[in-house]
């Protein structure tokens, strides 16, 4: 399935938000997750179905002001 | 002051951005023994993990963390951006910011109220980010807010405390309230006159983090806000136009 994570386009095997997570390698990672533009929490990942196309964004701690 | 029912062992907030090194910004924040760090959320690249390491190092130094919506431009975005925050940092106070205009980083205030009501209805502790109106500060409040950061200066200007008369309007308007100055702080003798203004912490990050010496430089603000602090409590003299001799004139023979 083709899916766009941080506006990059990749094809990935995860069915879930969770399995996405998993598959980028951000299973223990202090991450926060989003789809288009709504934020979906830690708890909903798994239930959390992708579809085709979707946008996913997935952020972390950053230096700021 | 408490700020959502918490002492902060520093009236000094610093940014953590822009500093020449991690190493630098971990003594930054050491020398200027700042009571909260700001902190911020970016994408993190798979492979990357830049944001991991950052992590580790907020850790390490052990200080308050209060992250900002920094870079959102609307009501959804930093709503949003918000909820990501809490979940990542594990605190429900945000640094609330929507910006209006891209030359002046100045805050949209109707979009900031707005942001402000809904994210304090869901248990945030909103630190909003506005301009010194009276007005704004005072829906900003009925928006559920308890703490107020009014700006100096636009971010990153260092042009120091633009409105005197608005930042003391303020303060004298609402002298229950915690006052933070956040943004266009230069030179540590503004966040002095901030602190002798009666305002109850200054927030600073660019005028450290850009300094030739940030590390000295953070001591530097220390310092100015411990002088501050302490020339508030001791109660200012008033300022008059004419001169008054400090000298007594009693006694003083005639010799001419």
């Amino acid at each position: 399935m083709n899916i766009l994570v941080n506006e990059e386009a990749r094809a990935v095997t995860a069915g879930t938000l969770a399995g996405l997570v998993e598959e980028l390698g951000f299973s223990d990672a202090r991450i926060a997750t989003a789809i288009d533009g709504e934020f979906i929490p830690k708890s909903a990942r798994r239930q959390y179905v992708l579809a085709e196309g979707m946008r996913v964004e997935i952020v972390a701690p950053m230096q700021g002001g | 002051m408490l700020f959502y029912g918490t002492r902060l062992s520093s009236p000094l907030m610093l940014g953590t951005a822009q500093y020449p090194s991690p190493e630098i910004l971990s003594s930054a924040v050491r020398q200027a023994e700042a009571g909260v760090i700001t902190v911020s959320l970016r994408r993190e690249a798979a492979g990357e993990r830049a944001g991991q390491a950052f992590w580790a190092l907020i850790r390490e130094l052990g200080v308050p963390v209060l992250p900002n919506t920094a870079g959102c431009h609307t009501v959804r975005e930093a709503v949003t951006t918000a909820h990501m925050a809490r979940e990542v940092f594990e605190t429900d106070w945000i640094k609330l910011e929507v910006i209006g205009e891209s030359d002046t980083l100045q805050p949209d205030v109707f979009g900031l109220v707005e942001a402000a009501r809904i994210l304090s209805s869901e248990g945030f502790r909103v630190f909003p980010y506005t301009t010194e109106d009276l007005v704004v500060a005072e829906r900003l409040l009925a928006a559920g807010c308890e703490v107020l950061m009014p700006w100096g200066a636009p971010i990153g200007s260092g042009k120091g405390l633009n409105n005197l008369f608005g930042l003391r309007a303020l303060r004298a308007h609402f002298p229950d309230t915690p006052l933070v100055v956040d943004a266009g702080i230069g030179l540590p003798s503004h966040a002095a006159q901030a602190l002798e203004l009666g305002y109850d912490a200054v927030l600073i990050n660019t005028a450290v983090a850009k300094a030739g010496d940030p590390v000295a430089m953070a001591r530097a603000f220390r310092l100015a806000v411990e002088a501050g602090r302490l020339a508030y409590d001791a109660d200012p003299m008033e300022a008059r136009d004419m001169a008054a001799p400090s000298t007594p004139l009693l006694g003083r023979p005639v010799l001419g």
